[in-house]
């Protein structure tokens, strides 16, 4: 039987790899990160905030197929380390490689086409409040010189499975929090990215959409995505539990600890 | 060619960009306005400096060709020195043309200080003698010691006590002018600057948000300098046109009327017009890619 979750997940990966603009600078990327062990690693990481310190010492490989979810309290500093997975930050010490490249040594451009591959869904979801639905959906598409938004089957697809084709034309501030919540997961699977950090990506959203959520990002994470959730939802850990095979990190007295075994 | 394909692509621009960086409404009259009123400016910066520039190669040009030579000898010995000097004069190299004024044109001369009634005859005046050089010009030196030995009553005046401080004036007036259109474009630049970082800082957000989705600086920056180049462009349109109209409103050149008359634009100087929103432009460019690139620099 047919799975029509994964039918959808298949080929807005597939069709969405397609779109790539520049093919080229993706695919020489992509083969860089196959070399490695990693797709995103940091090294012995401290990272301090106007003096105070939030990580010490903490190293992660992030490897092709893998599922974490990271846990710990409200300001352990969840939201800082996937900024340093993505290269928002730049650790005061240590070294995060992004692909195989060390961030420190990345030109601004080398970041953004990581970007690409590298889909981040915001705890408050970050949309131009001036664009459409639609067009901030498609927006990771715009800057990567893709230009035939109208048409995109992919881009309606993706609409459709979350739930969001009525709302196409809204403006952000009109959605409700579920809506931009699956919005937010929408524009950052557009670009089929090899890794997913999602941060509270089921915050705002019912138990039955956080279980959609889930079981789509249980089903890219089956094709072969990376993916990383920044939770505090535990149910949503055990939820999990059935289905992949998810190492659960905690943060904690400024380190990275391992929770318990594996789910 | 590549490099007109990319001036065409960029005044074409990127529909997608242009429309996820919104236009912030204050920018856009602060530069429209800027322009204009800059290039309302550099028309009459520009008129100035030409028509300086014209009176300085007219003065320096007609002035270095004429000289005279004055005669102060007694009444009965005027003429045989006149004689003498227009031979010394006719076989002088370089000398094209030498006559001696008449009586009328020397009243003629005189007629400003002392009115059109002087009787010359009650007068101990000298007797002038116009000079026009050749191109290649006399060795005045030469002339004088010539003149000295032969006409010791000749005195000659080659205009250059009087000539180098106005053509050295209306050289500085012509650099004044460029001085001028330089600083209207550097402030053209600078106001353009600062309408930059303000609408690059009012867009913080839509920025921040674009680099996070894989947005390179140059796809950024190129909206915010496409929308502020066709701004300047557009404002140093309308200023340069107001400023040509207001040329020709301006007196025409003439004899009577002196420098002031011939401020205006002639010839084929009115086509330099043309360039003045293409240099707007062109200003706008560079300042907002200035801006955006340490703006963007500061945003991780």
């Amino acid at each position: 039987m047919v799975n029509p979750i994964r039918t959808i997940a298949r080929r807005v990966i597939e069709t969405a790899r397609a779109l790539r603009h520049n093919r080229a600078q993706v695919c020489r990327q992509t083969a860089a990160g196959r070399k490695g062990q990693s797709l995103i690693e940091l090294d012995t990481v401290a990272h301090s905030y106007s003096g105070g310190e939030l990580f010490n010492e903490v190293s992660l490989r992030l490897a092709p197929g893998s599922f974490h979810f990271l846990t710990g309290p409200s300001g352990s500093g969840k939201t800082t380390f996937l900024k340093l997975c993505y290269g928002a930050l730049v650790p005061t010490s240590g070294v995060v490689r992004i692909f195989d490249e060390d961030v420190r040594q990345m030109s601004r451009d080398d970041i953004a086409m990581a970007r690409r591959r590298v889909g981040v869904v915001h705890q408050d979801c970050q949309f131009l409040d001036h664009l459409s639905l639609r067009e901030n959906l498609a927006l990771p598409l715009t800057v990567s010189g893709h230009e035939a938004l109208d048409d995109d089957a992919n881009l309606r697809e993706l609409m459709v499975w979350v739930g969001l084709t009525a709302r196409a034309d809204a403006m952000p501030p009109e959605l409700s929090g579920g809506e931009r919540q699956r919005a937010a997961l929408a524009r950052a699977l557009i670009m089929s990215p090899d890794v997913i950090l999602a941060d509270e990506p089921t915050g705002n959203v019912d138990w039955e959409m956080s279980q959609r959520l889930l079981t789509l990002l249980i089903e890219l994470n089956r094709m072969g995505k990376t993916i990383m959730i920044a939770t505090h939802d535990l149910g949503l850990i055990r939820a999990a539990k059935n289905h992949v095979q998810a190492r659960v990190l905690r943060i904690s007295g400024r380190r990275l600890q391992l929770a318990g075994a594996d789910l | 060619m590549s490099a007109l394909r990319s001036v065409i692509d960029f005044a074409i621009g990127d529909a997608q960009a242009e429309k996820a960086v919104p236009p912030t409404g204050f920018t856009v009259r602060l530069t429209v306005f800027s322009a204009a009123a800059m290039a309302f400016l550099v028309v009459f910066a520009l008129a100035l400096s030409l028509a300086a520039g014209r009176l300085a190669d007219r003065w320096g040009d007609e002035l270095a060709r004429s000289a005279t030579v004055r005669i102060s000898a007694p009444v009965e010995q005027m003429a045989a020195q006149t004689e003498a000097a227009l031979n010394v004069l006719s076989t002088t190299e370089g000398v094209e043309n030498a006559r001696a004024l008449s009586i009328d044109e020397q009243r003629d001369l005189l007629a400003p200080w002392f009115g059109s009634e002087l009787p010359l005859d009650a007068l101990p005046l000298p007797q002038m003698i116009e000079v026009i050089e050749t191109a290649q010009g006399f060795d005045g030196d030469g002339l004088r010691l010539r003149l000295s030995g032969e006409v010791p009553g000749a005195v000659l005046d080659n205009h250059a006590s009087w000539r180098v401080p106005l053509v050295s004036a209306a050289g500085s007036l012509r650099m004044l002018g460029w001085i001028s259109i330089i600083l209207i474009a550097l402030a053209t630049g600078a106001m353009i600057t600062l309408a930059a970082n303000a609408a690059l800082a009012a867009n913080a957000q839509v920025i921040a948000v674009m680099r996070l989705v894989g947005a390179r600086d140059s796809y950024i920056a190129q909206a915010f300098m496409r929308r502020f180049t066709l701004r300047a462009l557009t404002g140093a349109a309308v200023g340069t046109v107001l400023g040509g109209v207001a040329l020709l409103f301006l007196p025409s050149a003439s004899e009577e009327g002196g420098f002031l008359t011939g401020l205006g634009l002639q010839g084929g100087h009115w086509l330099l017009l043309l360039l003045i929103p293409i240099l707007a432009a062109a200003v706008a460019f560079l300042a907002t890619r200035l801006a955006a690139r340490n703006t963007l620099r500061s945003l991780t």
